[in-house]
């Protein structure tokens, strides 16, 4: 499996699966005719793209564990390309927002934020990844130092709680809370097994 | 902020004022229908008033409805694609994606089916849809639809005033509201097993509302019967408020002295009151009210359109409401 990992054509192929939905998202947009976003395109758009930044938020915090669980050491290689995909689509989520829903009216804009605070908690979440975003590069990692730049990056686990509290208080509304307990288990599991390691008795 | 009140000669939408050249050819028009000069092609268009003109979508039983004689019944706007309102719905009890009802409402059973009318009536008893489908004569209603959500609709919708009914049923001098209960049948409808609002969903009006001539007791739309996700086989419109007060698939109408408890009420008193008329300047204590995203008609990259006091009927509802402060009483 780890040579499989190991394939150069492992990162494209990853690169393209991951880039699909925003492609047909895209394409379904452009083509909007076609009925093919439903009756509100805007609010598809808007949650999909949502989702998928959440998707990929967990595919990110997934590989460390996976790696210790499985010995795929390789699914390091992922990892990267996985978390600025999670930081594209969240993104794409807020000019969706801002395009679709406000009119790009900044006015509107910073009062739906103060009213609603599940929109500010989102953007927050989006202005969480943002440094990590731009010290992603391996020049960046260099500059801070391997030490600096890895506790800088553990901000992705308050990304991930915020990223779920956003979720969770949108569906609040609807008192509709099954597809954001799935999110929560997830994410639950793979910030957990964190805590675990670092905090369970030493042995042997 | 002054409040100005809308006394009948303020038209939001331009397009409801009659141009004075068409106006003043009126005239003309008739002349050439009574002359006969393209006489069988006009014929049957002038025969249209008798018959509103809506395009059936061809997909469930016809219920044509007669152009109605209402204030305010049909708006000139252009209705909402048929699939789009079909397909595009918030019905719980089915769940509560909007694709959900389209999906899991087909298995409803809408015959047979009764309606219990109760309480303070004299003459309460149980409806049979079919008695209740004769009770009086249909008429296409065309209403604009503001969800509290922030989207709307045009629709066709065929039906009755309510208050045909109330008057049959002759309420007493106790009757200050009327109750409205949707069916909830656990075997057919997925959506109960969640615990999203209380079940069965209970809605109200006030009596005067109730007796409202737009208050529409509705059978069908788009001159068909009702589709099953659109609250087969009756349901409420009251098209100054946000659609959840249009209560669907109703079971039990029940008219009470004191103010019924609505389901949105029970589950979130301060965003879901008992009135829920549409304002606005009133915002949902999550989200602004001020605009709207006509569904189907409002491009992606359009700016989303104002929203209408009392969604534009403010004409011919605004007086119910006189000194009552819209703030408060949510």
């Amino acid at each position: 499996m780890n040579r499989l990992l190991l394939h150069p054509a492992i990162r494209p192929g990853v690169f393209l699966f991951a880039l699909t939905p925003f492609l047909w998202l895209a394409y379904a947009a452009l083509a909007d005719t076609s009925g093919t976003l439903g009756a509100n395109p805007a609010e598809t758009l808007i949650r999909n793209t949502g989702e998928l930044a959440l998707r990929f938020l967990c595919a990110t915090l997934a590989i460390t564990p996976l790696r210790h669980w499985t010995g795929w050491q390789a699914l390091a290689r992922l990892r990267r390309m996985l978390g600025l995909f999670a930081f594209f689509y969240a993104s794409v989520h807020f000019l969706c927002f801002a395009w679709l829903d406000m009119g790009l009216d900044l006015q509107a804009m910073l009062a739906d934020i103060a009213k609603r605070p599940f929109i500010l908690v989102g953007t927050a979440a989006l202005l969480g990844m943002l440094p990590l975003a731009a010290t992603s590069f391996n020049r960046a990692i260099k500059a801070l130092g391997a030490r600096r730049w890895q506790v800088l990056h553990r901000a992705v686990y308050g990304v991930a709680g915020l990223a779920l509290l956003h979720f969770f208080w949108m569906r609040a509304g609807k008192n509709d809370f099954a597809d954001v307990a799935v999110y929560g288990a997830v994410i639950g599991v793979l910030l957990g097994w964190r805590v675990w390691r670092k905090w369970r008795p030493i042995t042997s | 902020m002054h409040y100005q009140p809308d006394r009948g000669f303020q038209h939001p939408v331009a397009s409801e004022i009659t141009p004075k050249a068409v106006y003043e050819t009126r005239r003309d028009c008739l002349r050439a229908l009574a002359l006969g000069a393209a006489g069988s092609a006009l014929g049957a268009w002038a025969a249209r008033d008798a018959l509103a003109s809506t395009a059936a979508p061809g997909k469930l039983a016809p219920l044509p409805g007669a152009r109605s004689s209402v204030s305010g019944a049909a708006t000139m706007e252009k209705p909402t694609a048929y699939k789009d309102a079909s397909t595009y719905n918030n019905f719980y009890e089915f769940g509560t994606d909007k694709s959900d009802p389209v999906r899991y409402a087909q298995s409803l059973k809408t015959r047979p089916w009764t309606v219990a009318v109760e309480g303070e009536v004299r003459k309460p008893g149980t409806f049979d849809i079919e008695s209740l489908l004769k009770l009086a004569p249909m008429e296409e209603r065309i209403y604009r639809l503001r969800c509290v959500e922030g989207w709307s609709m045009v629709i066709p919708w065929v039906g009755w005033s309510l208050s045909e009914l109330i008057k049959r049923v002759e309420p007493t001098g106790n009757a200050k509201f009327i109750q409205f209960v949707t069916l909830a049948d656990a075997a057919q409808m997925p959506g109960l097993r969640s615990s999203v609002l209380e079940w069965p969903y209970v809605e109200g009006l006030r009596m005067d509302e109730a007796l409202h001539p737009l208050t529409l007791m509705a059978f069908g739309m788009y001159g068909e019967v009702l589709p099953n996700q659109n609250g087969a086989p009756l349901r409420l419109v009251v098209p100054w408020k946000y659609g959840f007060k249009s209560s669907k698939s109703i079971v039990r109408i029940r008219f009470t002295e004191k103010q019924p408890r609505t389901s949105w009420e029970t589950a979130a008193p301060h965003e879901y009151g008992f009135y829920s008329n549409v304002n606005p300047k009133v915002d949902h204590a999550r989200w602004s009210q001020a605009t709207e995203r006509r569904i189907g008609e409002d491009g992606l990259m359009t700016k989303k359109r104002p929203t209408l006091m009392f969604n534009g009927y403010e004409s011919q509802v605004g007086q119910m409401y006189a000194g009552m402060d819209l703030r408060k009483f949510l």
